[in-house]
């Protein structure tokens, strides 16, 4: 576990680990298959704290998907998707 | 003709390197003679110019393929070397491979383990659809891990340190690498150890960067011009081979005969040096080969690199046919639509039509015209008629129309022909001016065709394209297919680029004398007799009828009011209040009752408050334009555009207007006052520093005592300049043409005008007082140390009063800042510009409005976050919600104003577009190109 989470600050968005079921939800909205989404590495501070907060028997693998809710200077609130990469 | 509609998809392309078997299996002759042609003129055989390489003289025959020129493609030769030579452009990928691989068994230095590990990491970022940058990066960790190694775990043998001694020279604990030893090295290393390393070892085996063939390009690519003495001048490329062959030559002779070693060596190291500059003449640490007389040749590298390469000028910027460059100017009664287009140019752009039962009599008459159609005169009015220069069969044989066959050729004419007709008004170009920064540096033009040889363009469409009319050029752009047409006509017309994607305003409105015309036209009570309404009416295209006249002027004559025009060019159902340029911000707003006639009230298309200014028609500010485009479409924006120009026109015509030095004269008492205030703002600076240099002067928090002093100094000369500026002001009143234009919007400043007729103020650099230049002081006028206002660049003087010399020079060190300031700025933004649309250009918003780039990646779920277009904005925001509020309301004329207010600080909208570039006419002319070579 890092020293602190970073998830609890302000300035860092929602992250938050999207299931199985709705992942292929979201690829189906999108017409897409995974490697089609922005990336984001495992290494990132955030998926980091994630994986520590989450305490799943496998952890994080790479292929899953994390939806960020990040605020918005146009639409207050926004809902981005990226795949976990190593 | 190639067949449209068959296309393929490429679904990768690999790049590898040239093995000496296939360097020679692909050649159709070894190259082993320096000498070109013999004295008949004739190629000689196995020299550089051999006929099996290609033909470029028309006549002869291809040794190779038999095809005659233009059918034969060239083909490649070889050379073979007499010793090996590094190959320059890969240089580093052959230092990366001696330090990852052992010296004596070849081995990677790495564990089993390692090598797995790598192999997984590489395989695992291409199923992740890494791109070849990102292999680059795992295998630049696998080198990094192998060279860290001191032992080889394979061997045991110790690693000895390689350093590159540049350009193309290996050196192994002081002793020099032969390319011959770096080539053995680097066959040692097995196959399976090239994978990690980032290398297919089907396809790239490393010792083929160390060459032993040289391929000759064919002649096609190094063409020999003939010059018009008869003699021959060969291509930079020949010359170059033909200095690789000579000490090839020499170096093979030598080595046979047994020189000695120290012979062979230096001719070893100069054919390394000829091959080097052979790939690249700008190679660092190399003297450039040169041209007999001087000039550096260019190489291979050469022809593809930088803004003259291939890539930039001839693949990314290709010169295309049906197109048209001339100097443009201006033409008042144009519509924004419109492009005056010369006659000469429109008689040689074309725009091909195929001949179909519906328009084959049109083009039969067309073609009777043949390619110089004389412009008819009847009527008492020239005419010109459109001709045709060519006409194509269905099997693509081209006809060229003249005066005497136009009659045969109109009779021959078929269905299914291709009829290359002269452009003519109403036809749908591209207009486009240089740097196009914008999407609305290229808009969609109406031809309207004219005499003289200049591009005419109305003035309102100046903005966008930031043009002017001191010796600009522009180009034009004939579309050749219907699709492009319709294209071109739905999304490209001028009429729809009026509202900017960059800050949801308009960016085409009226400029310069056409606010200063709407303004007249409409301020306080203006009137016009019917003489004059008629004038300004005759170019006006209006739906509405004139109304009654206000009023019954002295001579018992109908007057109408300016405003009654205006309101006629307005749509009927408009309804607008908001506060016009001119307004002084007075507490409270009298609205309606303005004593200023600063308020606009539009009631149901009828303006019977206020005045026409800059906030209301100009490009940039213009409300009535913003709303027009916005609720009532482009057509009507564009006519009411078009019309504000004309009656604004009419309106400053029927006046008279003009500007003059003299409308800088103030009297004699003011310019008492101006000295005086002055006067007294220069002893207050001289009262701070004596209270500075006694120690009297109170510090400010955070400030050094220096910083103080400068502080309160630059306070008090401000404001003297800006007390100068109001005591100019008072006596500059409206009726002053100056000052109307500076108030309504139209040009300058009313700080421009107080620093013609008050005082030009304080020169700064770099936002401080003067200060460099002599030892502690500015110019040896003053004493050493001094601080006042005058010895620190205080101009006291107008421009027009005209400056003291001391005070010119440092008016010029002012000037001087700003002119290096736009400079550097604009060749910067220019060149972050660039990366910024390399890294951009192939993403698009598609239909679900996610934005994609070419790969169908998703780059962002929705555009902008918000799915909004930013053209479509309200200054940025997605929803209007004053604007409905004013919907609801209705007139409540008070409560809009209060709305008003807090709008229009434009989102993006910079000082410079209000201001309309002040300083544009010197900065011009800046090369865009900063950065090189990072590209490509």
């Amino acid at each position: 576990m890092p020293a602190f989470n970073i998830l609890n600050h302000e300035m860092v968005p929602e992250h938050r680990l999207v299931g199985e079921a709705e992942a292929e939800k979201i690829m189906k909205r999108f017409g897409i298959t995974k490697e089609q989404l922005p990336k984001i590495k495992m290494t990132d501070p955030a998926i980091r704290v994630l994986e520590a907060t989450l305490k799943e028997k496998e952890g994080i693998r790479e292929g899953m998907i994390v939806e960020i809710k990040r605020n918005s200077k146009t639409s207050e609130q926004f809902t981005a998707y990226r795949l976990i990469t190593r | 003709m190639i067949a449209r509609g068959v296309s393929k998809r490429i679904s990768s392309i690999r790049f590898a390197l040239l093995s000496p078997e296939e360097i020679r299996k692909m050649s159709a002759v070894k190259i082993i003679t320096a000498d070109t042609y013999d004295d008949d003129g004739f190629p000689i055989d196995m020299g550089l110019m051999d006929l099996h390489l290609g033909v470029i003289e028309p006549g002869l025959r291809c040794k190779t393929c038999g095809r005659k020129v233009d059918e034969c493609p060239g083909h490649f030769g070889h050379i073979d070397l007499a010793m090996n030579v590094i190959h320059v452009g890969y240089v580093k990928e052959i230092k990366k491979l001696l330090d990852a691989t052992c010296r004596k068994c070849g081995r990677l230095l790495l564990t089993k383990e390692q090598t797995d590990e790598f192999k997984k990491s590489l395989e695992r970022v291409e199923e992740f659809g890494g791109d070849v940058a990102d292999l680059g990066l795992v295998t630049k960790e696998t080198v990094r891990e192998a060279a860290s190694k001191a032992v080889c775990p394979h061997c045991g043998a110790t690693r000895t340190k390689i350093t590159l001694d540049k350009p193309t020279s290996f050196r192994e604990e002081g002793h020099k690498l032969t390319p011959k030893e770096v080539r053995e090295r680097l066959e040692r290393i097995p196959d399976l150890d090239l994978i990690p390393l980032g290398l297919d070892p089907r396809v790239c085996r490393p010792e083929w960067m160390v060459l032993t063939a040289l391929p000759v390009p064919p002649v096609t690519v190094r063409p020999s011009i003939t010059l018009e003495s008869g003699d021959r001048s060969e291509d930079d490329l020949t010359h170059k081979l033909v200095d690789v062959l000579r000490i090839n030559q020499r170096l093979r002779e030598n080595r046979d005969a047994g020189a000695p070693q120290l012979i062979v060596e230096d001719l070893w190291e100069l054919l390394q040096y000829h091959v080097t500059t052979y790939f690249d003449n700008q190679t660092s640490g190399l003297p450039p080969a040169r041209h007999r007389s001087g000039r550096p040749l260019k190489t291979l590298v050469q022809r593809l690199k930088g803004k003259e390469g291939r890539f930039r000028s001839n693949l990314s910027g290709k010169r295309v046919n049906f197109s048209a460059r001339t100097v443009i100017s201006p033409d008042p009664l144009i519509s924004i639509n419109e492009v005056g287009v010369p006659v000469a140019a429109a008689k040689e752009l074309t725009i091909p039509l195929t001949v179909s039962p519906y328009n084959i009599d049109a083009l039969k008459e067309m073609i009777r015209r043949g390619p110089e159609p004389v412009t008819v005169t009847g009527d008492g009015k020239a005419r010109y008629l459109p001709g045709v220069n060519y006409v194509i069969r269905p099997d693509g044989r081209r006809i060229k129309v003249t005066d005497k066959n136009a009659e045969q050729v109109a009779e021959m004419l078929e269905f299914n022909f291709v009829v290359e007709r002269h452009l003519t008004d109403g036809d749908i170009v591209l207009f486009n001016r240089q740097p196009s920064l914008h999407r609305m540096s290229m808009m969609g033009h109406q031809v309207r065709v004219m005499p003289g040889k200049t591009f005419r363009l109305s003035l309102s469409v100046c903005p966008p394209y930031n043009a002017d009319f001191d010796g600009d050029e522009m180009n034009l752009h004939v579309l050749q297919s219907e699709e492009a047409r319709a294209e071109a006509k739905v999304l490209m017309k001028v009429q729809e680029h009026i509202l900017s994607p960059r800050f949801g305003g308009p960016v085409i409105g009226a400029i310069h004398d056409h606010i200063t015309g709407a303004f007249l036209l409409t301020y306080m009570n203006s009137m016009f007799n019917k003489n004059e309404v008629m004038l300004i009416l005759s170019m006006v295209k209006s739906h509405r009828d004139l109304p009654k006249a206000v009023m019954t002027g002295p001579d018992g004559k109908p007057r109408w009011s300016g405003k009654q025009l205006f309101s006629l060019i307005l749509p009927e159902t408009l309804n607008m209040a908001f506060k016009s340029s001119i307004c002084v911000n007075c507490e409270p707003c009298l609205y309606e009752k303005c004593d200023y006639d600063a308020y606009v009230r539009i009631k149901d298309g009828n303006f019977d408050v206020g005045t026409m200014d800059e906030k209301a028609v100009g490009a940039f500010k213009g409300k009535i334009i913003d709303k027009l485009a916005r609720d009532y479409g482009s057509d009507t924006v564009r006519e009411f555009i078009d019309n504000v120009t004309k009656l604004s026109i009419g309106a400053i015509m029927v006046r008279g207007f003009t500007t003059g030095i003299a409308d800088e004269d103030i009297p004699e008492e003011a310019k008492k006052r101006i000295s005086d205030s002055l006067e007294s703002a220069v002893s207050r600076v001289n009262e701070l520093v004596r209270q500075y240099k006694t120690g009297e002067l109170e510090q400010m928090p955070g400030r050094s005592m220096e910083e103080t002093l400068e502080v309160e100094v630059m306070k008090v000369l401000g404001k003297a300049r800006d007390g100068a500026g109001d005591i100019a002001g008072q006596y500059l009143g409206m009726e002053n043409s100056a000052v109307i234009m500076a108030k309504c919007g139209a040009r300058g400043s009313m700080l421009n005008l107080s620093q013609m007729a008050g005082c030009i103020g304080q020169q700064a650099v770099r936002g401080e007082r003067l200060s460099r230049g002599y030892w502690n002081r500015t110019l040896p006028h003053f004493k050493q140390g001094d601080l006042g206002a005058e010895a620190r660049g205080f101009v006291k003087h107008s421009y027009k009063d005209g400056l003291t010399p001391t005070e010119f020079f440092f008016h010029s060190m002012g000037g001087r800042e700003g002119i290096v300031d736009t400079a550097v700025r604009t060749s910067r933004s220019g060149y972050m510009q660039r990366r910024l649309i390399n890294a951009l250009e192939d993403i698009k918003v598609t239909e679900d409005r996610t934005v994609r780039n070419t790969a169908d990646s998703i780059v962002q779920v929705l555009y902008g976050e918000d799915g909004i277009d930013p053209s479509r904005s309200i200054q940025g925001d997605a929803v209007d919600v004053d604007g409905i509020l004013i919907e609801a309301l209705g007139d409540e004329a008070q409560i809009l104003a209060k709305i008003e207010e807090k709008r229009f600080s434009p989102y993006a909208t910079l000082e410079k577009d209000m201001m309309e570039g002040q300083e544009e006419e010197e900065s011009e002319e800046v090369d865009y190109d900063i950065g090189e070579g990072d590209d490509q």
